[in-house]
């Protein structure tokens, strides 16, 4: 009985459900000092005297470590991992600034008490001078070096990366068009909001000289590499742990100043350090997502087919890279011509320093912007023909036949079936049905108007093949690691270095590992995030885990069967060929008395005792493995809103998604990945908006004002699937955890737009706030005021 | 301060600070982690515990003023290793991801039940807006509670 395809219920939810999984907040570390940051309330300033006496007279302070007390803590500056050009502009920083604070929460200095309350009451004790500086926060102010934040720079520009494989082509095709679409599109900035708030704990062993380290992060082993890289402690005497870790979104994918400085004090001081953020801390000083202005054309011929795509981006930096940051923008620079057969594509980024909190990797990391462009502009080419906007996508979809297919930016789509998906979501929604409804509303002068919204996506995930990461100058590799033993006993450990914080791993390898070893899922143990039991891994990010670290796993389970069945033919004394292999057994056809199960060969290979002459002992292996390409789900999902014209409020009424993510492991965990990315990406469209002022305060630091949605601002979704297996990898399985939030944004913001097209209103930023709505109407004048047909 | 709360059934009497949030007496100080801090405006419901039988946000109530109460904490749901038939809802409908909102999020939907043992969908997410998740969007765990619900009926 075969366990992959099902919808098996998760191993590790019962200690998830009882309290009993230990996040980093919940260790217990005896003796341990807690830290509390003290925050630059300025964008922008000089960083003058720092006064901790009252601090330091306060109960139960030790000790207030200032920028110069830690500076020779750091053998190099806080890292970046991406310089994606050769003349990138990274300016110097570390843990603890030294001379400006460059946005509101950077750290200045440092708290170490013997409590949290401690800690915190000693933030409130530390008085610094600053002498505040102007602040810029506009993204096309920032490029103008009106007010240049890093004067080792001389400039807040610190790249301009281009993909025009052939200029020519695309000036032709802008000539020679037939029509036009010419769009401006704002990216805002988001707070991906975790539910668990970051922490840190490190244990060091002073005299023997090695340090174990716990951080709530995606990352345990890249971190692991950084923290030598930058503290300078040895790796091989670093042990770094993932706990449980509760949700990361990108946000816990990056080398964070707590983690160096905690590492820092306990190695100072000789004592275990620890800290742990606020809510408030994090809307600050944990990386935000997007923030781009984008700026995307499209050629097309008469009959509405693409010739071309060109975009520029000005993307936000914010105050200094971050691990990733620079190449954010540029994962979505292959995807701004969509799943469409696009033959001419320009893609220009640059990205600028402000003053405000730096950006990195949220969710789709670069794919939701590109998927954002592409599909509210094929709505608007779709307008300008006066076709639908389903007609449009259906002209344009790269054909079937056409896979693997070679696209304008340099990438080998891996498979797609584009048109039977879209086909399947029109259905699903009811498309004619509600295309009726609202007619006849509009047709009545309804005040609470219908909007449809498509967005059909492909995206490139299962990060990545080490070359092609080569060729973008990241700074590491895209391969994963997986070992499987089977123990003397009979059960299995599967060793992965993935690292999940909140995606089924250890349910989904189980399956995967249960239907190549015919054992049972609950013998399997899966090993992971944490480097002394899983030393080597790329950890998890990107949608990689299946179809990177799953591959890895698949494959060493190949390797200790094929191991076995050598141990088998070698004591019963026949042909390889001669064995069956099923639900764990070695039989030969016609030889009832010959069998030897998995269990046994794994206590046989333990002992020795009779192996094949050159065998090494135990029932083991290991696999590193690098893919070949990326992996490509696609899907289309369709938003169904309804907008109050009298209030500008947007109720998200139905929300349907068919998605293709290949081959699925367990459709149980597959819809959940699909449901919350979906939740994340209609909250870009709807509700959040991390909101700066030009002095450069965040607003909305709190979850009072920062609209992350509960229960009531979403729907029940309606999810189906079409399949079509890729062949990057054995399981013939693509990723599918941002693929949610890539596709809903732009769907839902179609679906205003849609319900909006009787005031002529073609453009809502988002937010699409009702003030926002409203204002627009408001603006767009005629019919509104007298409840008049619109 | 004197304070003297029963949690889970068993009495537990402590000196603290006038000061100190309950959420943090119950992890720091009587061990009990399964309860968990999400934010700093009690808008998120990650701290969510039963106090006399209600639902409570123990961010938003000091150690002191539970003296003389009986909390229920997550820890105090499951009878040994029988998980309570909401937890198993949980399980059954995948209403959980990162499980960090988790605990809160069971606590508040017994509460739930408790007061309305027969909800409808639109009952259950109006009885849920104070519990933020940000990794399921919710479907699943309406499905759970809705699920709980039927169970026992």
């Amino acid at each position: 009985m075969t366990v992959v395809g099902t919808r098996m219920v998760r191993k590790e939810d019962p200690e998830l459900l009882t309290g009993e999984s230990r996040f980093v907040d919940d260790l217990v570390i005896p003796g341990a000092r807690w830290l509390a940051m003290v925050r630059s309330p300025h964008a922008h300033a000089r960083i003058g005297s720092i006064d901790a006496s009252e601090a330091l007279a306060m109960p139960g302070v030790e000790a207030v470590l200032t920028g110069p007390d830690l500076r020779d803590a750091w053998v190099a500056p806080m890292p970046c991992a991406w310089p994606v050009t050769d003349d990138m502009g990274n300016p110097e920083h570390f843990p603890v600034a030294l001379d400006k604070a460059c946005y509101v929460g950077d750290i200045v200095a440092v708290v170490v008490a013997d409590s949290r309350y401690h800690a915190a009451d000693g933030v409130d004790g530390v008085v610094v001078d600053y002498e505040p500086l102007d602040v810029v926060v506009d993204l096309e102010d920032s490029l103008t070096d009106r007010v240049v934040i890093h004067d080792a720079l001389g400039t807040n520009r610190s790249y301009t990366w281009e993909l025009i494989p052939d200029p020519e082509a695309v000036d032709q095709a802008f000539a020679s068009a037939v029509h036009v679409v010419k769009e401006r599109y704002l990216q805002q900035r988001l707070i991906p909001a975790a539910m668990e708030p970051r922490g840190v704990a490190v244990v060091p062993q002073p005299h023997g000289g090695e340090f174990t380290l716990w951080s709530a992060t995606q990352i345990p082993h890249v971190l692991k590499v950084m923290l030598t890289a930058t503290a300078g402690v040895p790796e091989h005497k670093l042990r770094v742990v993932a706990p449980a870790v509760g949700g990361g979104f990108g946000s816990k994918l990056n080398v964070y100043a707590e983690e160096l400085i905690t590492l820092a004090v306990a190695r100072q001081l000789r004592v275990p350090a620890r800290w742990t953020e606020e809510r408030g801390e994090n809307a600050h000083a944990t990386i935000q997502g997007r923030g781009q202005i984008q700026d995307i054309e499209l050629a097309a011929d008469a009959d509405g087919k693409v010739t071309a795509v060109r975009v520029h981006l000005l993307a936000d930096m914010g105050a200094y890279l971050q691990l990733v940051a620079p190449g954010i923008p540029l994962l979505g620079a292959f995807l701004y011509h969509g799943l469409y057969d696009v033959p001419a594509y320009s893609f220009t980024c640059t990205s600028v320093f402000t003053n405000k909190t730096p950006t990195d990797a949220y969710r789709g990391a670069g794919r939701p912007e590109a998927t954002y462009a592409i599909e509210r502009a094929m709505d608007a080419l779709a307008r300008t023909m006066g076709i639908g906007p389903d007609e449009v996508r259906r002209r344009n979809f790269i054909p079937t036949e056409a896979f693997p297919y070679n696209s304008a930016g340099g990438l080998v789509f891996d498979s797609g079936d584009y048109a039977p998906n879209l086909a399947k979501a029109l259905d699903l929604v009811r498309w004619d049905e509600r295309k009726a409804e609202q007619a006849r509303r509009r047709e009545a002068g309804d005040p609470v108007q219908l909007g449809l919204g498509i967005s059909t996506y492909v995206e490139m995930c299962g990060l990545a093949p080490s070359r092609v990461l080569a060729s973008l100058k990241y700074g590491a590799g895209g391969w994963e690691a997986a070992q499987v033993r089977v123990l003397p006993t009979g059960t299995v450990q599967v060793v992965t270095g993935a690292t999940p914080h909140g995606q089924g791993h250890e349910t989904t390898w189980s399956m995967l590992v249960a239907d190549k070893l015919g054992v049972d899922t609950d013998d399997i143990e899966v090993l992971h995030s944490d480097t002394a039991i899983s030393p080597i891994g790329m950890d998890t990010y990107g949608s990689r885990s299946l179809a990177v670290g799953g591959t890895a796993i698949v494959m060493a389970a190949d390797q200790v069967v094929d191991k076995a069945r050598t141990i088998a033919a070698h004591q019963l004394e026949v042909a390889e060929e001669d064995l069956d292999f099923a639900g764990g057994l070695f039989t030969v056809a016609g030889s009832p008395d010959k069998e030897l199960s998995i269990q046994a060969l794994a206590f046989e290979a333990f002992t020795a005792h009779d192996l094949p002459d050159g065998m090494e002992p135990n029932l083991h292996a290991s696999v590193s493995w690098d893919p070949p390409n990326f992996v490509f789900p696609f899907g289309s999902h369709i938003a169904v809103v309804e907008i109050d014209t009298d209030t500008g409020h947007v109720e998200l009424v139905d929300y349907v998604a068919v998605d293709d993510c290949g081959n699925q492991v367990n459709p149980l965990i597959v819809e959940g990945q699909i449901h919350g990315g979906i939740a994340q990406g209609v909250a870009q469209a709807l509700f959040e908006e991390a909101v700066y002022d030009e002095d450069g305060i965040l607003k909305n630091p709190t979850l009072m004002d920062y609209l992350v949605p509960s229960t009531m601002e979403l729907p029940s979704f309606t999810l189906d699937h079409t399949t079509t297996p890729s062949p990057t990898n054995p399981m013939g399985a693509k990723g599918i955890g941002e693929a949610g939030t890539i596709a809903s944004t732009p769907a839902v913001m179609n679906a205003v737009v849609d319900a909006l097209s009787p005031y002529g209103i073609t453009d809502i930023d988002m937010p699409a706030t009702p003030e926002r709505v409203w204002q627009a109407i408001q603006a767009a004048g005629d019919g509104s005021s007298n409840g008049g047909t619109p | 301060m004197q304070t003297t709360i029963t949690v889970n059934g068993s009495v537990h009497a402590s000196e603290v600070e006038g000061r100190r949030l309950l959420v943090h007496h119950l992890r720091d100080d009587l061990g009990l982690t399964g309860t968990n801090v999400g934010c700093d405006t009690s808008s998120c419901g990650a701290c969510t515990v039963l106090v006399d039988g209600r639902s409570v946000k123990s961010c938003t109530m000091l150690a002191v003023q539970a003296d003389g109460r009986q909390i229920t904490t997550i820890e105090g749901l499951a009878d040994g290793s029988t998980l309570h038939p909401m937890q198993e809802a949980f399980r059954a409908c995948h209403g959980l991801q990162c499980g960090f909102c988790t605990p809160g999020m069971v606590m508040a939907a017994v509460s739930l039940l408790d007061e309305q043992p027969d909800p409808t969908e639109a009952d259950v997410r109006e009885g849920l807006e104070g519990n933020l998740c940000r990794c399921t969007g919710y479907h699943n765990i309406i499905k759970a509670v809705l699920s709980a619900a039927g169970a026992e009926r």
